[in-house]
């Protein structure tokens, strides 16, 4: 692969990558979220291979794109399935009210790209590789994913908002370092497979309990 | 730019401008058409709207009561930034002799300037209708500016000039381009600022008379005769236009390009038909997305401006940082 293709797909994931985390503050719609982060997952395996053909595929590169499949795998397929059987369980087919508009939300998902721009700015600098002038992207996915743990009602919405945030620290950690090792991915990986089976039982029983998954009731509970 | 005129590109802007004039009711009874048979109707022709229009220009000049020269003048401001936006904007040529003028601010702000006009007159009828038309349409306006600056703006980084002509010139020479991530960005931006600047659905309907959802609509509801045909007519012009500037902008094969003396006036005829081509395929390509969308409520479309200029902004952030 030549250098200037090399550059172009990069920047091509990075650029879906990003879009989708920017499209998920924008739809309403729980099942077109779901969607969007499935959409992410593949980008995200896509920017994976894309660096593991980069690096020669008989030496590294094998194991990043060995990663590459099992992120594919995991974030493209499992966990959007479990998230979409959580909705169709739920009987909540839309985030109704998010505590910030969407209008705004949108805004501050500008104003979240330009902060991480401004902050890695000196870890560019240390390397200024094309990989390495990816990262603000994974780190504004990692602010978005923040954003929208802090701002949606839902239970999972902020489920998405988690897994956002841990994409984009995925992102970050392959743009680096060119590779993390298989075993930390694959404990990274079981982690949060683990979390998300958590978070759907609870909020099934949440939905068992209340009737609802609307987190900002919770506090409202008492003995 | 060596900014000196040659023939091809004089005789270019000549014939883009004319192509634009005589073709934009063509496209809009294409888009109609398209429309028609998407919804099993048998349509009126792709003749139509030049047949309104030559209806429209036979009737006697009526302006309202007690409305005063804005009124009068705006068709005449609207129909005149159209056109010579249709000099500007590279069409067929890369070479217009306008091109110092060609400036990506220097559109927005000539399109801006017949919307404007519009409007003005649409305050100055002193109706219910107009009045509103007039504050709906600023409120778009007033979203849709800064994205269009910025989608042309990250397409002109790369390029290192806001000049139209330089950054379709760049585009053609280094085709792969296209598909960066800024250039994507930046196309989505700009076909959602497209569509809500020319008041096609989803954000305005353009056939409509309902008075609670009409925005461009509501503008012209005083005007009549000649003056109803010409702002027809301008606002067939800006739908070609912008449709234009996106097809080059983004697909630039088949324009004229910088090429010297008999070549460049033999490749126009191809150019002409190229961009007839494009902007027929783009509108079809609307018009056919229409049938399959309702419109947004009025509350919502801030929300669609909003996030279209988050992209166009993401677009200028990426081709600054990932270069």
């Amino acid at each position: 692969m030549s250098d200037v293709t090399y550059v172009r797909l990069l920047d091509l994931a990075c650029g879906v990558f990003l879009l989708a985390a920017v499209l998920v503050l924008w739809r309403r719609d729980l099942a077109a979220i779901v969607r969007l982060f499935a959409l992410q997952g593949a980008a995200l395996a896509a920017l994976v291979t894309v660096l593991g053909v980069h690096e020669g595929l008989d030496g590294d590169g094998a194991e990043l794109v060995a990663l590459a499949v099992g992120i594919a795998v995991l974030r493209a397929v499992v966990l959007p399935r479990l998230l979409r059987r959580a909705v169709a369980d739920g009987g909540e087919a839309r985030e109704t009210e998010p505590l910030v508009n969407v209008a705004a939300s949108l805004v501050v998902a500008a104003g979240l790209a330009l902060l991480s721009y401004a902050v890695t700015r000196p870890v560019v600098a240390l390397e200024p590789s094309p990989a390495v002038h990816a990262v603000p992207v994974a780190l504004t996915v990692v602010l978005i994913g923040f954003f929208v743990l802090v701002s949606r009602r839902r239970a999972l919405s902020q489920v998405v908002g988690f897994l956002l945030v841990d994409n984009g620290i995925t992102a970050v950690a392959f743009l680096t370092t060119s590779g993390v090792p298989l075993i930390v991915e694959l404990g990274v990986s079981l982690d949060v497979l683990l979390a998300v089976l958590v978070l759907q039982v609870l909020t099934a029983r949440m939905r068992a309990a209340f009737g609802g998954t609307d987190l900002d009731d919770l506090r409202e509970l008492r003995d | 730019m060596s900014g000196s005129t040659t023939l091809a590109g004089t005789v270019g802007a000549a014939a883009q401008v004319v192509l634009v004039a005589a073709g934009s009711p063509l496209l809009v009874g294409v888009m109609r058409q398209v429309r028609a048979r998407l919804e099993g109707r048998a349509g009126a022709g792709v003749l139509q709207p030049w047949r309104d229009l030559r209806k429209l220009l036979r009737k006697e000049a009526i302006t309202p009561h007690g409305t005063g020269p804005v009124f009068r003048a705006a068709p005449l401001v609207l129909a005149a930034t159209a056109l010579v936006a249709a000099g500007v904007v590279p069409i067929a040529t890369t070479e217009s002799p306008l091109d110092g003028a060609a400036d990506l601010f220097a559109v927005t702000a000539l399109l801006a300037l017949g919307t404007v006009a519009l409007a003005l007159a649409a305050l100055d009828t002193a109706t219910a209708f107009g009045g509103m038309g007039a504050s709906r349409e600023m409120t778009v306006l007033a979203l849709v500016e800064p994205t269009i600056l910025m989608s042309v703006f990250a397409l002109s980084v790369p390029v290192g000039s806001t000049n139209l002509g330089a950054i379709v010139n760049s585009t053609l020479h280094e085709p792969q381009r296209v598909v960066s991530p800024v250039s994507l960005l930046a196309a989505v931006a700009l076909a959602v600022v497209v569509i809500a600047e020319t008041g096609r659905i989803p954000v305005d309907n353009p056939a409509t008379h309902l008075e609670l959802t009409m925005i461009h609509e509501a503008m012209v509801l005083e005007y009549a005769g000649p003056d109803l045909a010409l702002v027809e007519w301008a606002s067939a012009m800006r739908l070609t236009v912008l449709l234009g500037l996106v097809a080059n902008l983004f697909a630039p094969w088949g324009i004229a390009g910088a090429d010297s003396g008999w070549v460049a006036l033999a490749a126009l005829p191809l150019a002409l038909a190229a961009f007839a081509a494009k902007v027929t395929l783009l509108g079809g390509a609307l018009a056919a997305g229409e049938v399959f969308m309702a419109k947004l409520r009025m509350f919502r479309v801030p929300e669609l401006l909003a996030g279209s200029f988050v992209l166009a902004l993401l677009a200028v952030a990426a081709s600054f940082f990932l270069a």
